[in-house]
């Protein structure tokens, strides 16, 4: 691999040159060569990520401690199916415990993804372009992160086919009535719809792929892969038709699909979940913590495979205060819930709230307000949405306090339901958590993968929005 | 432009004085370092001659330095009055719809339709399903109502609207086409990355190889480079090998399911094989099974030595063996004295017996029953059963007890009653045994002097 290009590149691209929307007829004059050189180099700074003979030390490190976790994680698995759900903490009062907390973490965190990919195009957000191939990858990891918890809660996960509505012996269909049904519906809907997506952002650029490829193997399976993409004008004309349409329409299903995981809790008749709140503060929720995984991602990757030049410092500023508006969302509906539960003069949904913050898992709720509503506070200064260490550590306490967010909802609206009889304790056991190590195996695994063979940014749109783009144009 | 200049079209230091043919050869030097893509061909004119073995001419391919010089020569080209040509970047290139004249695409259009269908589907589906195939009642609340259904039907047009884009602009696109004779040129490769391409096709009715070269170059073209292709119908067809790919893995595909298609019709006298137990097999007895854990080996267990089990003590012993002591081996005479003759107990008696007793004893006790008749007349040479009523038979001297352990746990070929008829009822039967053998072997004396005059 030729090294030049990719450092001279740096040179040209500086500054998040290429994110102002506006820019003068003075950008139309290039000398001649000079914006293919900028795409030549845009090609080979990315393409190097997965080209450079050797991935960085780290990276192997990273990928063997994933897949420990994941190793655990499956063991775990292996665990709860020969032996049954018994071997969790969950019990008949506390029957969605730590599983539905990690389904719910995981299907917030890949929201973030869509959002990226979604709204921030249909708004016109050039800088997503540098972040947004990352995000959808990342939401497919962590949807299928996701995806495990449900099923295994199921009991039976080798008959979770039934799920799907098909005519059978027993005569029997599903009852479409249930916000479980509409889970199942929203949450496929939400997976097939991110991989097609994904599929269709990167074609374009294994197209780039399979015209670099040097060796057979790589030809071929980047030619079936990209599907023999030529970047003609009459296949970008509908391609382009093609990314709009499924932007706007990924738009409501993101918003959708969080507000249906809300609603497997807002329409049961418990204290605490009863609310309508739920389908808002929830999205917010999804988004604050989607984000706070791309940049704890992101910026180490960035470090990590030079593209500190495409994945620009504004480009994780303006994350950050995406960060900050999404913290100040989920604050208030928290302070929101304890309004309603006072206004309500309802003594149930008074007692279940002032447990949640007082009663045995007070050490939780203190952990979920203080990462979620203290932590993005600092947010509001500059210097801190400029100091990249600063914010991984701030995101991953913002991890762990969302992860605590859905626990404390789940624990302490099940262990104190309105019967006292049925009132019980709650802590997990040894195969909860290695089953919750292992998705994040399992997510970060499919992560690493994905940035060592594929094309970790979009080359093609950050060339589309780069002032380059419109070189040579003389004005009609 | 003179075809000298076309040796250092991928070098950007070329392109930058794209008309100076004397620097061309030198800067031809430095492009075969620079540049991986570097192609080296002769002018197209000569090109198409000495490559006649390659095949016919495809087409033209053009490289331009930007992406306006591609729109302009788009323009020109299209003014021109050619319709077979197509343009090619590393990213859509703003302006060029307009400038090639392409018309907007239906694919919105058809995502419009494919969303409906998937409202429509999604309405039905849980219409036919909840509503109409296994009306449901849950809760009392009506069996279709429209509002608990729209999560899904909002999905369902999510997904179908997603599959409608998904494949429509694939198909629109046509592809997956793996191949295409521009592959063939090195240049076509940098289409991915910064190459700016306008390709003409042969089959144009307007193409002429020097006027279409001359208008393309003629628009500051870095290169005009023709294309070949091998135009025989055998060349386009797929290798062997690859079919032979899809065959073989087709079949081997097929396997599983030829193989669960056998299960599902033939016979076994195997147990079904379990991947997962589902709590089919449990460590637990049933009856009549053999079970480790006892020496025994006997799933099943005995009495236990000095117990008794509830309803099991019978320790009347004239009652329940008809025996005077237990143990012993005098047979009571009488009868329990729990048990009251009285007319009911005989009318109880007699309809056991009717039951029970009559198929091979007969309704009148001499043992001309349904049964014996019908061995007897079939040839069987069954063992008749006892005359109860014969003043010469044992059933008429043997004593109330034994007659009750007859019934009890049988004689010769008949069977044992007592798992079928109650203690107090085989009593009855005996009671009744009396009543026939009294009356079997009555004389008129029996009869009461007032009626003695019907009987005869």
């Amino acid at each position: 691999m030729d090294t030049e290009g990719m450092t001279d590149s740096p040179h040209k691209t500086d500054g998040g040159h290429h994110d102002q929307a506006a820019h003068g007829a003075d950008d139309h004059h290039f000398a001649p060569g000079e914006a293919r050189k900028f795409f030549r180099g845009v090609t080979r700074d990315v393409a190097w990520v997965a080209e450079s003979p050797k991935p960085p030390k780290v990276w192997f490190a990273a990928l063997g401690l994933a897949l420990i976790m994941l190793m655990i994680g499956v063991y775990s698995v292996y665990v709860l199916v020969t032996q049954g759900v018994g071997v969790w903490g969950n019990s008949n009062t506390v029957g969605w415990a730590w599983d539905i907390t990690n389904f719910v973490f995981w299907i917030g965190i890949g929201h973030a993804g869509t959002l990226i990919s979604a709204v921030l195009y249909l708004t016109r957000q050039g800088w997503r372009t540098s972040i947004n191939r990352a995000a959808e990858a990342m939401t497919i990891f962590a949807v299928s992160a996701a995806g495990i918890f449900p099923i295994l809660h199921t009991g039976r996960p080798w008959l979770a086919w039934w799920l799907i509505p098909h005519p059978n012996d027993m005569g029997m269909w599903p009852q479409f009535r249930s916000p479980l049904m509409w889970d199942v519906f929203a949450i496929s809907t939400y997976a097939t719809t991110s991989i097609l997506f994904w599929f269709v952002g990167l074609v374009p650029d294994l197209a780039t792929f399979r015209d670099r490829a040097t060796t057979k193997p790589k030809q071929i399976i980047f030619g079936i892969l990209s599907l023999g993409w030529r970047g003609s004008a009459r296949q970008w004309h509908r391609y382009e038709r093609a990314y709009l349409i499924l932007a706007a329409i990924s738009t409501p299903l993101v918003f959708s699909v969080h507000s249906v995981v809300s609603f497997d809790f807002a329409t049961s008749q418990l204290p605490g979940w009863h609310t309508t709140i739920f389908p808002p503060y929830f999205v917010a929720g999804a988004i604050f913590s989607g984000f706070a995984m791309v940049l704890t991602l992101m910026i180490p990757a960035r470090h990590l495979f030079n593209l500190k030049h495409i994945i620009t410092e504004a480009h994780i500023e303006a994350m950050c205060k995406i960060l900050l508006a999404t913290g100040m969302m989920v604050g208030g509906a928290y302070a929101i819930e304890f309004f309603i539960a006072w206004y309500s003069g309802n003594l149930y949904e008074q007692f279940t709230f002032l447990n949640r913050a007082f009663g045995p898992f007070w050490w939780a709720y203190l952990a979920m307000v203080s990462c979620n509503v203290l932590i993005p506070q600092f947010f509001w200064f500059k210097k801190i949405r400029r100091s990249p260490v600063i914010i991984v550590i701030l995101c991953i306490f913002v991890n762990i306090g969302m992860w605590f967010e859905r626990f404390v909802i789940i624990a302490t609206s099940l262990t104190r339901t309105a019967l006292p009889s049925s009132w019980a304790g709650y802590s997990p056991t040894r195969w909860d958590i290695g089953l919750f190590v292992g998705s994040f195996g399992l997510f970060f695994t499919l992560f690493l993968l994905f940035f060592r063979f594929l094309p970790v940014v979009a080359i093609s749109e950050v060339k589309g929005v780069a002032p380059q783009a419109h070189a040579g144009k003389d004005g009609h | 432009m003179s075809t000298d200049t076309n040796e250092s079209t991928a070098t950007e230091s070329a392109a930058s004085e794209a008309e100076a043919t004397v620097a061309a050869t030198a800067s031809a030097v430095e492009a075969a370092a620079d540049d991986a893509h570097h192609t080296n061909e002769k002018s197209p004119l000569g090109a198409a001659v000495s490559r006649g073995d390659n095949g016919e001419l495809y087409g033209l391919l053009a490289e331009y330095d930007t992406p306006g010089e591609l729109i302009a020569a788009a323009r020109r080209v299209r003014d021109a009055g050619y319709t077979q040509f197509d343009c090619y970047s590393p990213f859509p290139v703003h302006g060029i719809d307009e400038a090639m004249g392409i018309k907007r695409t239906i694919l919105p259009l058809l995502v419009l339709g494919g969303g409906f269908t998937g409202l429509f589907l999604g309405f039905l589906l849980q219409w036919w399903t909840n509503a109409y195939d296994w009306p449901w009642n849950i809760s009392g609340k009506p069996i279709f109502s429209l509002p608990a259904n729209i999560p899904i039907m909002f999905e369902t047009t999510i997904l179908m609207s997603v599959f409608t884009t998904f494949f429509g602009l694939w198909i629109l696109n046509k592809l997956p086409q793996v191949w295409h004779p521009f592959f063939r040129l090195d240049r076509f490769a940098r289409a991915s990355d910064d190459a700016f391409l306008l390709g003409i096709e042969a089959k144009d009715s307007r193409f002429d190889l020097a006027a279409t070269t001359k208008l393309l170059e003629g628009e500051g073209a870095l290169a005009v480079e023709p294309c070949f292709h091998d135009a025989r119908p055998e060349a386009k067809q797929m290798p062997k090998f690859i079919f032979g790919v899809i065959l073989a893995t087709t079949v081997l595909a097929l396997i599983p399911f030829a193989l669960i298609a056998k299960a599902r019709a033939s016979k076994s006298t195997e147990p079904h094989y379990h991947v997962f137990g589902d709590m089919d097999f449990q460590d637990k007895v049933k009856s009549d099974t053999a079970f480790n854990l006892f020496e025994d080996g006997r799933g099943n267990r005995g009495e236990i030595a000095g117990t008794v089990a509830r309803g099991s003590l019978k320790a009347d012993s004239a009652y329940y063996t008809g025996l005077e002591k237990a143990g012993g081996d005098q047979w009571i005479t009488g009868l329990p004295k729990q048990f009251e003759v009285t007319p009911a107990t005989v009318k109880r008696g007699q309809q056991r017996y009717n039951i029970y007793c009559a198929p091979c004893h007969g309704f009148d006790g001499r043992g001309q029953g349904a049964i014996p008749k019908r061995a007897t007349a079939s040839g069987a040479g069954a063992m008749l059963p006892a005359n109860l009523t014969s003043a010469t038979g044992v059933a008429v001297k043997r004593p109330n007890g034994h007659l009750f352990n007859t019934i009890s746990n049988g004689l010769n070929t008949m069977k044992g009653y007592a798992a079928q008829i109650p203690v107090a009822d085989r009593w009855a039967i005996v009671l009744y045994v009396r009543a026939l053998q009294r009356a079997s072997n009555a004389t008129l004396e029996d009869v009461p002097a007032d009626r003695r005059g019907e009987s005869r």
